[in-house]
């Protein structure tokens, strides 16, 4: 803006641009007027005025869906087309990425992901349309909610400046607009500008391409239950639930799905060792899915038996409100040295707040407000019900993601009160100590939930057909305990403890909600969505605790390279294991259950340096090959990054990744150090001594015709205690003498003979020259993962469970 | 009272006490004076590297040994241990977050978190200037 307007820019393609941000503004006042026009027909009385303000609304939300799938389009054909005339383009994207993850670079940024959100509150408001006519009013008031909440995700990309307030960040601005670099006021600025500063390579990933779009339907559909605990609350009428039951179940198994391809991404190229670290960006995805669930059960609660409707309120409300809570979290920089996950803060925070605010304070006024109107039945509920303990398993949920959320939130706290606390020594264990119990109680809990019935169990009957059940856990969790074992010594017996218990516990789960499925239900499919989904919650559990607590690192240094690592269990004073192991090219080094050898290594097109790693087991001789890779010069990265690779067995999986590397590149300049030297003697280096042993003549049958050979048989001592032989050589053809040097790499000493300087005396020269360039070496980490597949297969189940709970719900509402 | 009521107060308890005990492993940031002062306990210190003494990593010798000096807002000096290898990046960091405990006179680290132009996201004030590869 600070660009004079009378220069000609050669090049620019303003026409998307400019549509951009017509579109951007007609979605924000399109779905005003929608928000506007779906309350008048929520409030109408007469069928009539319903019918016109329903009208004029759907228009202007189809209007609004048409924007925002419009501007969706634009930004991917500018980012496609590679203008770098856009900030967005220039930013997230260049020439060389591979077209399959353009859309990761659309959703790289803050303005793409609001987008993609948007995106799918217009899908599902389409739906919610073209359901409308079964629950007409109900569905204005949703639809009412949700252009609401559209209205606010339009302010966020819109990129205004109202009064010198900046409202929202356009992702359609130009690159000249934004920057001030001298070279943007040239008119031909964009033949300077070659190429975009791209995508960061942990990000180009399949998972990149998928997980977003998931997780955000997840979060976009948290949206409709709570509009339809709005509606209810506004209305004083609570019978929603059946209608709102089934959005509810899908939209807690996308969200888990999203989240858990997170955790797959993070698992596979994250370089953290494992698929969830209780990073606060994690916590702030995972906490909304606790509370629906937790919803969607006291739900099921109120239709059975008119209990937990307050409950079922704060539920609903709460999850899509922690969703938003989440995105202030991620968006707003707040999370700054918590997190590695979190988006750059945009200068939105006071909007961010008030994008909070703006649901936060309106839901509890209103459902303190409506608390004397929410009835529910005043007897007690019997101890041996269902709606019981699915009560107590929800508060449970509840409850944990209120511990998570509220340790998650230590740098709010921080902001408020100007405080400086920061995370405990071990942040993870921090959090497993406390959901470990979650876990036990959760897993309990579902497993037996099913067999209880609504007002009364029959204990006779619960306990006979929780028999076997009981014994197939016994068995299978003792074979767990065999065979594979839980091996988690470091945090003491109790917690170690807990872990059996739990493990037990969501053996359970898998166990007995399979049994209820094939017995009591007779395998049909009709309503085994509750028992698909807990058995894949118990799975998913399962998965959790054996492949967490038998995760081993197996780059354990054997070689004696390095003095203070002999031991296995070493660590460093403030509790580092010493996890990296060092490898020289074409050395076979001993690495606990496999010999590995780095072979050699590549670059590819894009800059990346793939090593070869050969893993020979020892005991089986079987070998596999592992490429994992560094990419020099990532997207504004000075150094490397770092991408895993890994062997999948259907037990276990074989991780590895280089965490440094040294390269031959530098030229070589350290000079031979003389020294003279005895049959018997020994020299020192600085990692050793080296000794002659005897002068061999001519010990080679197979020497060319003519020639004599004279070779020093020494023996190289290392510090370490590991020995290696050597044999430099001097080879004599006719008047020349040519030297032959050898080497010990894993020493990176060169041995050198130069020449025999008093024969009768037994004195010769040798030359001995230690060099850091020598070898190419890498540094690397080794974990092994067992039985993560159980996770993975968990996470598949528990999903399909919820689409068919879905399923068999919008069925039955017709 | 209601059983769901005693259950619900049993669980509120329980989590007040989980986050109470949650708040005896919480640490603190602190400056490398403060830390001095406090040798063995677990502290956040949030640092420059010093440019002016070597960092020393050689994984010929030992993959797992880093050292290197640090210097916080306030002028403290620091000598730094990491039993890890050495982080990318680390020494174009304009901030980092050390997590660990002064032990003699080092700092024992078992974390380092960088405060890079560029960790994940492009920094808005570093992307403002223009690259170099771009002035001509």
């Amino acid at each position: 803006m600070n660009t004079a307007p009378s220069i000609q820019f050669i090049g620019e393609h303003l026409l998307p641009g400019q549509l951009g941000y017509f579109l951007s503004i007609l979605s924000l006042v399109a779905s005003l007027l929608a928000t506007f026009a779906f309350a008048k027909a929520f409030y109408a009385t007469e069928i009539t005025t319903q019918k016109d303000w329903y009208k004029l609304a759907k228009l202007s939300f189809i209007i609004e869906s048409v924007a925002v799938f419009a501007s969706f389009l634009i930004l991917y054909y500018v980012i496609s087309n590679h203008m770098f005339e856009y900030k967005y383009a220039y930013t997230h994207s260049d020439k060389h990425m591979p077209t399959e993850y353009l859309l990761s670079c659309f959703w790289e940024g803050q303005e793409g992901s609001f987008l993609l959100w948007s995106f799918w509150h217009c899908i599902l408001g389409l739906v919610v349309m073209a359901r409308s006519n079964k629950w007409k009013q109900q569905s204005y008031g949703v639809l009412m909610v949700l252009s609401f909440t559209q209205f606010c995700l339009a302010t966020m990309v819109v990129g205004l400046y109202i009064f010198n307030f900046k409202v929202g960040s356009s992702p359609f601005i130009m690159l000249r607009h934004e920057m001030n670099w001298p070279i943007l006021s040239r008119p031909d600025y964009l033949q300077l500008i070659k190429d975009g500063t791209g995508l960061n390579t942990l990000l180009q990933n399949y998972w990149m391409v998928i997980h977003p779009p998931i997780l955000f339907l997840g979060f976009a559909s948290t949206t409709i239950p709570f509009a339809f605990a709005v509606v209810g609350l506004l209305k004083k009428d609570n019978n929603w639930m059946t209608t709102a039951l089934p959005w509810a179940t899908f939209s807690a198994g996308i969200l888990g799905l999203g989240i858990m391809m997170g955790a797959a991404w993070a698992y596979e190229s994250l370089t953290f060792g494992g698929y969830w670290a209780w990073d606060p960006v994690e916590n702030a995805s995972l906490v909304p899915w606790l509370t629906l669930v937790a919803a969607i059960h006291t739900a099921i609660i109120y239709r059975k038996t008119g209990r937990s409707l307050k409950a079922t309120y704060l539920f609903f409300g709460i999850s899509f409100l922690l969703v938003v809570y989440s995105t202030f979290l991620t968006r707003s920089g707040i999370l700054g040295d918590t997190s590695v996950h979190a988006f750059t803060d945009l200068g939105m925070n006071a909007q961010l707040l008030a994008f909070l605010l703006i649901f936060v304070l309106p839901y509890f006024s209103l459902f303190i407000f409506r608390y004397k109107t929410l009835v529910e039945p005043t007897t007690e509920e019997s101890i041996d019900s269902r709606e019981f303990w699915m009560l107590v398993g929800s508060l449970v949920l509840f409850l944990s993601a209120l511990v998570i959320i509220a340790i998650t939130s230590i740098p709010v706290f921080n902001k408020i009160f100007g405080t400086k606390i920061a995370p405990p020594e071990d942040p993870a264990f921090a959090h497993n100590q406390v959901q470990v119990f979650v876990a036990i109680i959760i897993g309990v809990l579902s497993a037996v939930g099913q067999y209880l019935k609504f007002k009364s169990t029959p204990g006779e009957n619960f306990w006979k057909s929780l028999r076997w059940p009981f014994l197939i856990t016994a068995i299978i969790s003792t074979i767990i305990f065999v065979l594979v074992g839980i091996v988690y010594n470091e945090k003491g017996i109790g917690f170690l403890a807990a872990l059996y218990v739990a493990t037990v516990s969501s053996v359970f789960t898998v166990v007995s909600n399979a049994y209820y499925w094939l017995v009591t239900l007779k395998g049909k499919t009709k309503s085994a969505g509750a028992s698909i989904g807990h058995i894949g919650f118990g799975l998913v559990l399962v998965g959790i605790l054996i492949s967490s607590s038998n995760k081993t690192v197996l780059s354990w240094n054997t070689t004696g390279i390095n003095v203070i690592q002999k031991d296995p269990n070493a660590k460093s004073p403030v509790g580092n294991p010493m996890e990296n192991i060092t490898l020289f090219e074409s050395i076979t080094t001993d690495m606990g259950k496999y010999m590995v050898t780095y072979q050699r290594d590549t670059i590819d097109n894009l800059d990346k340096k793939f090593y070869e790693l050969k893993f020979k087991e020892k005991k089986t001789s079987d070998s596999f090959y592992l490429y994992p890779d560094v990419l020099k010069n990532n997207k504004g990265m000075e150094g490397f990054s770092a991408n895993p690779a890994s062997k999948h067995y259907w037990n276990k999986d074989i991780f590895v990744y280089v965490t440094s590397f040294q390269d031959h590149s530098k030229e070589d300049t350290v000079q031979f150090k003389p020294a003279k030297i005895k049959v018997g003697d020994s020299v020192f280096y600085s990692n050793g001594y080296v000794k002659l042993e005897k002068v061999l003549i001519n010990p080679n049958a197979n020497r060319a015709a003519g020639t004599n050979e004279l070779v020093l048989q020494m023996k190289v001592h290392s510090a370490t205690g590991l020995t290696y032989e050597a044999h430099p050589t001097i080879s004599v053809t006719g008047m020349t003498m040519r030297m032959i040097p050898d080497t010990i790499r894993a020493q990176n000493l060169i041995l050198n003979f130069s020449n025999v300087v008093d024969q009768p005396k037994g004195i010769l020269q040798i030359g001995i020259k230690e060099s850091s360039t020598l070898s190419n070496l890498i540094t690397l980490k080794v974990y092994e993962f067992p039985f993560i597949n159980l996770l993975w297969i968990g996470v598949i189940v528990m999903t399909l469970g919820f689409m068919m709970s879905t399923y068999a719900r919008v069925k039955k509402n017709g | 009272m209601k059983k769901t009521h005693i259950f619900l107060l049993v669980l509120i308890a329980a989590a007040i006490v989980v986050l109470i005990s949650y708040t005896g492993d919480l640490s603190s940031y602190e400056t490398v004076g403060s830390a001095k002062q406090k040798p063995g306990k677990f502290v956040n210190l949030i640092v420059k590297m010093d440019k002016s003494q070597p960092v020393v990593y050689d994984p010929v010798k030992n993959p797992n040994l880093l050292k290197f000096n640090v210097q916080d807002s306030l002028g403290g000096k620091i000598g730094v241990v990491y039993h890890n290898t050495m982080p990318t990046d680390m020494e174009k960091s304009e901030r980092l977050v050390l997590k660990g405990k002064v032990q003699g006179d080092v700092f024992e680290c078992s974390a380092i978190v960088l405060k890079c132009p560029s960790k994940y996201k492009d920094n808005p004030n570093a992307m403002r200037e223009q690259p170099a590869s771009l002035s001509n």
